[in-house]
């Protein structure tokens, strides 16, 4: 099985349209996973037939039992991330600061310091006309969203019974999210746009893909916007010895397509769903997969 | 005041509001820009300057050998995996450490201390009169976000008015961003992922208690949904612009719409007063 993942740098550069498209004309017997667990958007596109949901815990917080606590305030000298706070003359923990460190439990003479377990968002497998689909809810401003990352991965190979691709749709940035998608892929696309930001961005997120050993590919979406940046980024391409499997013109369609709940390649003809048609027959065609 | 620019979705203008606004607002006073989005920075792309820079370290473990007798108390307490202990030494993964000093406390022999790593760089440049301008950045490969954008900040605190550019999502880095700020700008588009973003966005403002506005970008004229759903939650629509292949080929560029094109120096004014009104 090939594990590719759509990524970007900088976001709304237009992954999960990129990701969308490829997995609707792929052809290719499938498993999908929707890796931006903070603002997942795949499910936007294939309505879903939600098969399991499971409870996501992350790490353990921290809580005071006010009813132990003796209020002499160790445990907030030690909290290195501020997460123990003053309120109602009692202290309280912040669920949206504390790492889950468990000093304060370590510190605590009263034993009033305890590590709960802390929900911290869903994880799903649902059904699609296009494949499973393993994605995720992380609950707003909850942290550790790499590992509910590797949690919807290991979803997604477990259905991957007989599929010949594993298509992922990435987070932006390169932090732990990012790292955590990238990890064990085969290859990553790329999504950029004739931009300066884009730019900037996509040569840090190189030096991070470098690292995992896989295959880069670029795509460059909306490329009609900013010939000269085009340009541009194609040269860094060419320098870095990564294949630019398709350019995207700007197109209308595009946002109708989203506003309908659809991959731009599933309706009317149009030059977006064109480019990504070649952008997929040059991509598979790199990776092996017919 | 303290403002911060979120948006759930990547890319719905996020920087170029923060650019522009804050180009704006030193046109009349002191104001500082600060760049929270430490994964991928590029609130200087619009300021070129010289910078100054310093690194940002975290502290992590580093054991002393001829202390330590291997019991294995750090190992078992530290819940990020930064320690693993061997029959002959002990492992340190500093990616892997959120320095919370809990090896340095369990230690029985004092064998723990912590020295700095370098995890990235705050730098801080005056690209125009009475702009300061500081940038976070995270080294490749590192994961902690939000020391960096603790850096970040911590070094504009003394200024009366500032702007924190927040990455994309809803997760650590855009808690760490927001946090202590006085409101929040949060940058949508019309469309369904831009909404369904903004509902999470929305979500993260409420629930540590800032309140909010909302700048509409690219907008197509049909924002109906957006509006309806920021009626419905009480938040203020401070601003729309519309799509324009004029305004994308500044932006692209690294251009600034309140200084390259006529009438949006006076409204990213309007939407200066309009979040100073969210405060009030």
């Amino acid at each position: 099985m090939i594990r590719l993942a759509v990524v970007s740098g900088k976001g709304g550069t237009g992954k999960t349209m990129v990701a969308a498209a490829l997995a609707d004309i792929s052809g290719v017997p499938q498993v999908l996973a929707d890796c931006d667990v903070d603002a997942a958007n795949l499910e936007l596109l294939f309505e879903p037939r939600r098969i399991t949901t499971e409870e996501y815990l992350g790490l353990e917080a921290a809580r005071i039992d006010p009813a132990v606590c003796r209020d002499c305030g160790i445990c907030a000298d030690h909290c290195r991330f501020g997460a123990i706070v003053r309120r109602n003359d009692a202290w309280e923990v912040d669920p949206l600061h504390c790492e889950g460190c468990a000093v304060c439990t370590y510190v605590c003479p009263t034993g009033a310091a305890r590590m709960e377990p802390r929900p911290s968002g869903e994880i799903y497998t649902s059904a699609t006309d296009r494949g499973s689909l393993a994605h995720a809810r992380l609950f707003p401003g909850s942290g550790n969203s790499g590992l509910l990352v590797t949690e919807v991965k290991k979803r997604a190979e477990s259905l991957a019974d007989g599929a010949g691709l594993l298509l992922a749709d990435g987070p932006p940035g390169i932090g732990c999210p990012l790292i955590a998608t990238v990890g064990g892929m085969d290859a990553v696309l790329i999504v950029t746009e004739p931009g300066v930001s884009a730019l900037h961005d996509i040569e840090r997120l190189v030096t991070v893909c470098r690292r995992f050993g896989v295959r880069i590919f670029a795509a460059i979406n909306r490329f009609d916007l900013a010939e000269d940046i085009r340009a541009r980024i194609e040269d860094y391409c060419r320098r870095e010895d990564i294949v630019v499997a398709g350019e995207i013109p700007f197109d209308p369609m595009v946002i109708d397509a989203v506003r309908n709940g659809r991959p731009v390649t599933r309706g009317a003809a149009s030059p977006a769903a064109d480019a990504l048609r070649a952008l997929r027959d040059t991509l598979f065609a790199e990776l092996g997969l017919s | 005041m303290k403002i911060a620019i979120a948006s759930g979705k990547g890319g719905t203008g996020k920087t170029m509001v923060a650019a522009n606004l804050g180009f704006t607002l030193a046109l009349s006073r002191e104001a500082a820009l600060v760049d929270c989005d430490v994964e991928e920075p590029n609130l200087h792309l619009f300021f070129p300057a010289q910078a100054l820079t310093a690194p940002v370290t975290t502290p992590v473990p580093e054991i002393d050998p001829d202390r330590c007798t291997l019991c294995g108390e750090c190992g078992k307490f530290c819940r990020f995996g930064a320690l693993s202990v061997l029959k002959d030494r002990v492992l340190v993964f500093p990616h892997l450490c959120h320095s919370c000093g809990g090896c340095t406390l369990v230690c029985p022999q004092g064998a723990v201390r912590e020295v700095p790593r370098t995890i990235g760089r705050v730098a801080c440049s005056s690209p125009i009169p009475r702009l300061t301008l500081v940038s976070g950045v995270l080294n490749e490969g590192e994961v902690q976000a939000p020391a960096v954008i603790r850096a970040a900040k911590a070094l504009s605190k003394a200024h009366p008015l500032t702007i924190y550019d927040a990455s994309p999502g809803t997760a650590c880095p855009v808690i760490e961003t927001i946090d202590g700020s006085d409101a929040c700008i949060l940058v949508t588009e019309s469309t369904p992922f831009g909404l369904h973003d903004l509902r999470l966005a929305a979500e993260v403002a409420e629930k540590m208690g800032i309140p909010a506005g909302v700048v509409i970008n690219r907008s197509d004229g049909r924002d109906e949904e957006t509006l309806a759903f920021c009626r419905e939650r009480g938040l203020p629509v401070l601003m729309t612009i519309p799509f324009s292949r004029e305004i994308a080929a500044v932006q692209n560029r690294g251009g600034l719409i309140c200084r390259d094109l006529p009438g949006w120096e006076e409204r990213f004014m309007a939407l200066f007063d309009g979040i100073a009104g969210v405060v009030a």
